[in-house]
């Protein structure tokens, strides 16, 4: 059997960088949150606020560990499958990654154990500072990766030599034309996901009537920051949007379905793209509100796929519909946001049980759009790795299809059982819920460490670990 | 200062390697020692010793593997592909055994699976670095700066022995790890192990010694001719004195010794290997200076390193010394 080694390395990369980024996502979000709960703690001494920062750190813990151990992989995953693109590129876009492990991975690491494992140990301050620090870790983190994606994207501030990359300047390299956009997007997007994740938690303990002091907080807090940085995504993304028009025109026309620059562009809500007929099949479009939207005018003209060579198109269905999916998504949580500000002035937050149902199921939302996100980017990007500069079939490893089919389908397996578990465990600690009264008055050192999780495992097995016979008691409510 | 940049970032890419080698290699050595007891409680103690830390240690890899991109592209480049299977099921055994520590807890009563992948990736983790280990030393074959060899170059018996070595010695960082860290039969289980890994470890290295200048030229002709073997004779024979010091220490019953003997141990070696190879980064083809990124490139993350690196350390040895004190069995949790 014959495998093309280019297409297994770009499944094999986009499988492991999709699973990566899910837990990214949710962390960058999640540190942030409970340095809040922790900064509201420590000021009003309420204890619900401590329930609620031990009760998110151990779901916190879970998802940090499948993220470091995917981002692991990542690291090397552009020497093993993408060589002559580490060689092409790595004198640019090697030190922003050196950056983020100097600057993000060791601050994050690090103070994770103190987050983790300090609750018992630690005063309140110090458990709160390296939450803090966590959150700081994890923003830095994505501040220079987006760099090294976004000079991808629109590299500038560097000059090819015998077919090399060489930095001119490290200002424009950093601050590349895409960056601000991206950064600003993405950040925002990991605080939207958590947030949502945060307000479908709270909504399903209100239903069940259980930690409802704890719910109601969680309720206020994530409804308060999706009212807010719901319409501010859309926002930052129509800029984004506005700004790749300028630097990868055929992205934008693959996203908007557009085929001939001699028309204005229509806002198209609903097609099937057909790249053979250059035509959307079943469109239902507004007309001129692509144009609108893009160049402010009715009027305006913009790029269509017709107007790039065939070889240099992206595959325009699968950036068309991510799109949808996205901008869909950021769509519905503007109304989720907007909807719940409205039910909180009336003061009917927690008692509208259309609300509330509907909300505990959308806790996957901020992920898929994320997802969807990444691939109207990534593939939109396509057939480049470096626009312009680098094409994707050029940028392979000379490692055998064999090789890389077989390492795929151990990472499907592997990530199959990790991730699935993953799943249904935070999903356990999310049904034990927020636990504990008064909190444990830190005791002497010297000290002894424990798993973040461990105890939320007591809790919901009723069952103390390494003691064989004690009973099972069910989670109360 | 340009003719330096590749031997400086050399030497710091050669200071993570070290530094992962000895902190991810106490806490992948009590995955190595895991089936060595069937005591729920015991292996509680001993994931517990470690859960703190586990996760800055393995940031040393990514410096390691992060740093040789930025600072030798064209290494990694080479060496990437050329051990791509190792590296793949390296990596995937890191993932097993990484959400293993947060797993096992949740997943109780029912964490034996996680046991398992514990235990097995942490000793496959540790194998494959060594085969990785054993066939750079062997030379990778290039060919127009880039990986002109088949997908199983890399397995040889040497490699092969090598990766044993490295489990066993792993295990022994582990085995002095657990009697400094902790009380009762785990730290008597690491006393029983140690004694015997440490004798283990002792012959893989002289085996090495031997294996390596027999089998490479270039290897016999570093150590054997003159006048380097006035020079270098001393390690054999620090190596050969720290094993006996590490060996009295564990029958005199000494805590903390022990590992750091081990430790010394594992930089002699790693010392010799040093010697060894350089200046090749990918033998028998390609030096540092072969291999180097624009000086600017390294010029630019070297101003930031000179400030950070001292600061991670600071705080690595701060989280360090927070956590310090033993743990015995039934503590861990309240
Ligand atoms: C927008 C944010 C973002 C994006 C696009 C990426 N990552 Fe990531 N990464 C993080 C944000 C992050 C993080 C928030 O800092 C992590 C996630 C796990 C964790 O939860 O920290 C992390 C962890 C993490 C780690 C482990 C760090 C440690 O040891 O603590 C590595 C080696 C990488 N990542 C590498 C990569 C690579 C090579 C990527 C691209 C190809 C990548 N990440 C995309
Ligand atoms: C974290 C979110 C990201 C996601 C979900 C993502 C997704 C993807 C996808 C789906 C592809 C395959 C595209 C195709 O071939 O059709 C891809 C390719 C690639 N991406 Fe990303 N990406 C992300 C971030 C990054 C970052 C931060 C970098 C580099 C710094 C990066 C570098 C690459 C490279 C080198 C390829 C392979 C070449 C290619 O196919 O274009 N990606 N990514
Ligand atoms: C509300 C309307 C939204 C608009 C108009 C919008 C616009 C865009 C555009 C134009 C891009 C492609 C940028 C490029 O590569 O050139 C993009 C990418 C992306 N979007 Fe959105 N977006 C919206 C909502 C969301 C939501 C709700 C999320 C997630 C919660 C999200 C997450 C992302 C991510 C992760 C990327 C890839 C990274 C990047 O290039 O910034 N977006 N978005």
């Amino acid at each position: 059997m014959e495998f093309d080694p280019v297409l297994l390395a770009r499944i094999q990369f986009a499988f492991t960088i999709s699973f990566h980024i899910i837990f990214p996502a949710f962390t960058i979000g999640l540190s942030a949150f409970i340095t809040v709960l922790l900064l509201l703690w420590l000021r009003t001494d309420n204890e619900k606020f401590h329930r609620l920062a031990r009760f998110w750190t151990k779901i916190f813990a879970v998802s940090f560990a499948m993220g470091v151990v995917s981002g692991i992989v990542l690291s090397y995953q552009f020497g093993t499958n993408w060589s002559r693109f580490s060689e092409f590129s790595g004198n640019v876009i090697g030190p922003l990654i050196g950056y983020e492990v100097l600057t993000a991975f060791y601050l994050e690491a690090t103070f994770l154990g103190i987050l983790l494992f300090g609750w018992n140990r630690f005063p309140p301050w110090l458990i709160t500072l390296a939450a803090g620090l966590v959150a700081v870790g994890t923003a830095t983190s994505a501040f220079w990766i987006l760099a090294a994606n976004s000079w991808m994207h629109t590299p500038t501030g560097h000059e090819i030599r015998n077919g090399i990359a060489f930095p001119v300047s490290w200002w424009e390299i950093i601050f590349n034309p895409s960056f601000p956009y991206r950064f600003a997007h993405m950040l925002n997007a990991a605080y939207l996901t958590t947030a949502v994740v945060v307000l479908a938690v709270g909504a399903r303990y209100l239903l069940a009537g259980r930690h409802v002091e704890e719910s109601r907080t969680m309720l206020r807090m994530a409804v308060g920051m999706i009212a807010i940085v719901a319409p501010l995504q859309l926002f930052i993304g129509d800029l984004h949007g506005l700004n790749t028009l300028k630097h990868q025109p055929a992205k934008v026309a693959a996203m908007e379905g557009h085929w001939n620059s001699k028309e204005p562009g229509a806002l198209v809500l609903f097609g099937i793209p057909d790249e053979k007929a250059r035509k959307n099949h079943y469109q239902i479009a507004l007309p001129g509100v692509g144009s609108l939207v893009l160049t402010h005018s009715w009027e305006g003209r913009y790029s269509g796929l017709t107007d790039f060579p065939e070889s240099d198109w992206p595959p325009v269905a699968n950036v068309f519909f991510s799109f949808r999916i996205m901008v869909g998504i950021g769509m519905l949580l503007i109304v989720v946001g907007l909807w719940g500000a409205y039910l909180w002035w009336r003061g009917s937050l927690f008692e509208s049980r259309w609300f509330l149902r509907s909300t505990s199921y959308m806790w996957p939302l901020g992920f898929i759009a994320i997802l969807a996100g990444w691939f109207v980017t990534e593939q939109g990007r396509q057939p480049w790795v470096v626009q312009g500069l680098l094409r994707t079939a050029d940028a392979t490893s000379p490692v055998p299809g064999a090789s890389v089919a077989s390492t795929l389908a151990l990472f499907v397996f592997i990530y199959g059982i990790v991730f699935s578990m993953g799943i249904y465990y935070i999903n356990r600690l999310i049904h034990a819920g927020p636990k504990g009264e008064a909190t444990a008055a830190p005791q002497g050192l010297p000290n002894r460490p424990l798993s973040a999780a461990e105890e939320a495992a007591r809790e919901a097995t009723g069952r103390g670990p390494g003691s064989g016979a004690r009973p099972l008691t069910p989670p109360k409510g | 200062m340009e003719p330096y940049l590749p031997l400086i970032w050399a030497g710091l890419i050669g200071t993570a390697v070290a530094m992962y080698v000895i902190l991810d290699g106490f806490d992948l050595g009590i995955g190595v020692l895991f089936p060595f007891t069937r005591e729920e409680e015991d292996r509680d103690v001993m994931m517990n010793s470690v859960a703190p830390f586990w996760d800055g240690n393995e940031t040393w890899l990514v410096l390691g593997g992060g740093g040789l991109w930025v600072a030798f592209p064209t290494a990694y480049a080479v060496i990437m592909p050329a051990f791509y299977l190792p590296v793949i099921g390296m990596l995937l055994a890191l993932v097993l055994r990484g959400v293993s520590f947060e797993f096992r807890w949740v997943a109780k009563p029912s964490h034996c699976m996680w046991d398992v992948a514990f235990a097995g990736g942490s000793i496959t983790a540790a194998f494959l670095q060594g085969v990785i280990l054993g066939g750079l030393l062997q030379g990778v074959n290039v060919v127009d700066r880039q990986y002109a060899g088949g997908a199983f170059d890399w397995l040889t018996p040497f490699a092969v022995f090598v990766g044993i070595a490295v489990v066993a010695g792993y295990g022994l960082l582990g085995a002095t790890w657990l009697i400094m860290r902790t009380t009762g039969p785990v730290r008597e289980l690491g006393r029983h192990w140690a004694t015997i890994l440490l004798f283990a470890v002792l012959g893989a290295m002289a085996v090495i010694s031997l294996w390596t200048p027999l089998t490479i030229d270039r290897i016999a002709a570093r150590w054997f001719s003159l006048p380097n073997l006035y020079f270098l004779w001393p390690i054999p024979l620090a190596a050969a004195l720290i094993g006996f010091g590490v060996w009295h220490w564990l029958r005199q019953g000494r805590e903390n010794l022990p590992f750091f003997g081990t430790i010394a141990l594992f930089l002699l070696g790693y010392a010799g290997l040093v010697i060894s190879t350089a200046p090749y980064l990918v033998p028998p083809h390609l030096t540092f200076w072969d291999t180097a990124a624009a000086p600017s490139s390294q010029m630019f993350l070297l101003v930031g390193t000179v400030f950070l690196l001292p600061m991670i350390l600071g705080y690595t040895a701060f989280v360090y010394w927070m956590f310090r004190g033993k743990i015995g069995p039934g503590e861990g949790y309240h």
